[in-house]
């Protein structure tokens, strides 16, 4: 390395910012090596117990069949990499809707909990108090077993209106079908999102022209897309057929079980955090607000909960962090999700076990940085329309 | 539960494979006093514990077998529950000795998992149950048809191979453990359970009705159950593999628990060999002269074994079949001790 200057305190080795930049450069230096080298000692002693090892298997035919597939997926055609972007997808799937389900029941119950109707308030406390004291894993054998099996048998299904069956092997609907179905769902997606986005964004304009504007960002991409793309040709009907029904869309009781059990569970959860939030806002703030001849209603919403927001956010993300998680309890109920999928069969078959649980970890993990991060920008957004 | 422990064994297997060098697992077990066996737990026949806590079965006797040959005492086993997810994990990790528990062999699972089969202790085929009600005689006619099956058998891959040669649809619901897929499947969620035969008599005594279900008659797949243990072990290989052509061979000279003491005075030199009173081939696998006394006096030969807990003395009554020895026209046959 060079010299520095001459004056031994101007030397670079005692400049206190080189000094930290040198730190941690070691330090990573470090850290890399030890991972390095637990990488590399890992495969040597997979090599010499002769485990097979590597990310080969990927590509390999899967096999098995799997009984919720949102994209395509065969078992003599599809690969293990194709097994686990089905799984992935079936955890998303519960994620998000669990998530909207959760937050929206706890916040009704968070609210019904301070409720000033003593009934109200009294039962709310005992949704919270029974379901977060109750083991989740038997609240989701509960749904499943007790719950969804005591629905007819398949032979004395209940029919519903326009077609559609439910029984003890889940609900069947009519399903739209034609070239513009895919294009519809896409559309139908991106106009929740659109109509999300207009909720949260322009918080500049008035609740009025937003609560306008969302039904129209709704409803524009999916009747757009009818009419470019044609609608959708024909409705197939699901039919009964000797053992089960046939066609049709297809809801899984594995499926609803576990939705609703981290809905319950999670909402008992998120009702605290609402409840704690409220109760963080100074009283004064809503006799303020009475004393301006606000309404209850219109005093919590415009006053209340967007300061008593900032307090539920971060407690909030980590529920839905823990809904995520907790969705791999799927295994126990046989709804095939990444875990079951994943870290279950296709590890077995393939008995590649320290590669597939670094997959699964790191997938959980970025869903949980990911799921953070969205939360931060959304409290990042509220701290500021605060100062305003 | 079930994610947390496959988890947890699959991050276990992953820091064993960190640390571990394999060591001699005779002298690991000797110097426990206790030999670690996996096994299911969960079939009757197989491996159950009764109402005492206390491990019975074929493949438990298995085990029992290998505890008395090293320890000359069959109770000197610790059984570890292993569903079929995470059977191969708990092997891998070194959290077990030896795997006893109706696992098939195959060519992937012989050669990708790090793992050795020894032998093949029992000649199964997967099957199918179904409800009487549902009037059907042959797995052919389950088309489209929802069928239970546990994950991470080779069942659920048996199970879309039949279905797709066939021609026939399937739905496949799986789940991680027996009880779930069981319960499933006797609640109406399924129109059919599959599993090895030998199991679906076992399973059947699990249901709510037993006599509600018929089992189909058509065998759809090899599989050939029998022991493991880690790949690189050779002499704990050998020990395991002849400890079941002991029991074999017993049954072959008909040594049994009853009569081992007489046999030991016989002038056969076959039985001579066998029992160790001439020779010493039970040193030579590091275990002693008289491994096989051990071995029948703890559990008896192959075919007590089989009836006490699968045939005629057991509640499933499963025929020895294509189980039965090579002299009396089955396939079980085993080399001789010389
Ligand atoms: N022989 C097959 C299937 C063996 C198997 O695991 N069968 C299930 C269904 S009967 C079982 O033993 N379950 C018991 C348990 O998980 O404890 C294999 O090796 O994959």
């Amino acid at each position: 390395m060079a010299a520095g200057t001459d004056r031994p305190r101007d030397r670079f080795y005692n400049n206190s910012k080189v000094r930290s930049i040198v730190w941690q450069a070691v330090l990573i230096i470090c850290v890399v090596g030890v991972a390095w080298l637990l990488a590399r000692t890992t495969a040597e002693n997979l090599a010499r117990a002769r485990i097979a090892s590597g990310f080969g298997f990927w590509n390999v035919t899967a096999g098995f069949d799997i009984s919720q597939t949102l994209i395509e997926y065969s078992a003599s055609a599809s690969t293990f990499g194709r097994a686990f972007w089905v799984g992935l997808l079936n955890t998303l799937l519960v994620a998000v809707i669990g998530i909207v389900g959760a937050t929206v029941l706890g916040f009704l119950i968070g609210i019904a909990r301070l409720s000033n109707n003593w009934l109200v308030a009294r039962l709310s406390t005992a949704y919270v108090e029974l379901v977060r004291n109750l083991p989740l894993l038997l609240q989701l054998l509960f749904w499943y077993n007790a719950v969804l099996k005591t629905l007819p048998d398949i032979r004395d299904s209940l029919h519903l209106p326009l077609g559609g069956f439910l029984n003890n092997r889940g609900l069947f609907l009519p399903a739209p079908v034609g070239e513009g179905v895919g294009v519809l769902v896409w559309a139908m997606l991106a106009g929740i999102a659109g109509a999300i986005a207009v909720l949260m964004m322009w918080r500049r304009r008035p609740h009025q022209v937003r609560l306008a504007l969302a039904p129209v960002a709704l409803l524009l991409p999916p009747v757009a897309a009818w009419f470019l793309y044609g609608e959708p040709t024909a409705v197939e009907y699901p039919e009964l057929g000797r053992f089960n029904i046939r066609g049709g869309i297809e809801v899984l009781p594995e499926f609803v079980a576990l939705t609703t059990g981290l809905i319950v569970y999670t909402s008992a959860f998120v009702a605290e955090v609402v409840r704690a939030g409220l109760t963080a806002v100074p009283k004064g703030q809503v006799e303020a607000a009475a004393s301006l001849g606000l309404r209850r209603g219109a005093a919590l919403r415009l006053i209340v909960v967007p300061q008593a927001m900032r307090v539920i956010i971060p407690p909030l993300t980590n529920q839905y962090l823990n809904l995520t998680k907790n969705s791999s309890l799927a295994v126990a109920i046989g709804y095939p999700d990444l875990v079951q999928v994943f870290a279950g069969t296709v590890l077995n078959i393939t008995g590649q076990a320290v590669e597939i649980v670094i997959i699964t970890m790191g997938v959980y993990l970025v869903i949980s940085l990911m799921t953070s991060m969205a939360m931060n920008l959304y409290d990042a957004r509220l701290a500021m329309t605060e100062r305003r | 539960m079930n994610i947390v422990r496959s988890l947890s064994l699959g991050i276990a297997a992953a820091t064993a494979l960190v640390v571990t060098a394999s060591a001699g697992t005779l002298d690991d077990v000797k110097a426990r006093g206790m030999l670690n066996c996996g096994s299911s737990g969960q079939l009757p026949g197989f491996s159950l514990p009764d109402a005492q806590g206390i491990w019975m079965g074929f493949d438990v006797d298995y085990c029992r077998a290998v505890a008395a040959a090293i320890f000359n005492d069959p109770t000197k086993v610790k059984f570890v529950a292993l569903s079929s997810k995470d059977r191969f994990t708990a092997l891998q990790s070194g959290d077990i000795d030896v795997l006893s528990r109706n696992t098939t062999w195959t060519s992937s699972r012989d050669t990708q998992l790090g793992l050795n089969f020894t032998a093949i202790n029992y000649f199964d085929g997967q099957g199918f149950i179904v409800r009487k009600s549902i009037k059907v005689n042959s797995a052919l006619e389950l088309n489209d048809a929802a069928v239970c099956v546990q994950q991470g058998t080779t069942t659920e891959l048996n199970l879309t191979d039949y279905f797709r040669a066939n021609k026939m649809r399937v739905k496949v619901v799986a789940f991680a453990t027996l009880d779930e897929s069981l319960k499933a499947y006797d609640t109406g969620r399924c129109d059919s359970y599959t599993t090895d035969a030998s199991q679906l008599y076992s399973v059947r005594l699990k249901l709510a009705k037993p006599d509600d279900h018929v089992v189909l008659p058509e065998i759809i797949s090899k599989e050939p159950l029998g022991p493991l243990v880690r790949h690189g072990d050779d002499q704990w290989f050998d020990i395991i593999k002849w400890v079941h052509f002991a029991l074999v061979n017993a049954e072959e000279f008909n040594i049994t628990k009853a009569n081992v003491d007489e046999q030991v005075k016989s002038d056969n030199p076959e039985i001579k060999r066998l029992l160790g009173t001439e020779g010493n081939y039970g040193e030579q696998l590091g275990l002693t002269k008289d491994w096989v006394v051990r071995i029948v006096k703890g559990v008896g030969n192959y075919g007590e074994v089989f009836d006490r807990n699968l045939g005629q003395g057991s509640p499933l009554k499963i025929a020895r079949g294509i189980n039965a020895l090579w002299t009396k026209g089955g396939l079980q046959y085993a080399p001789p001790v010389r």
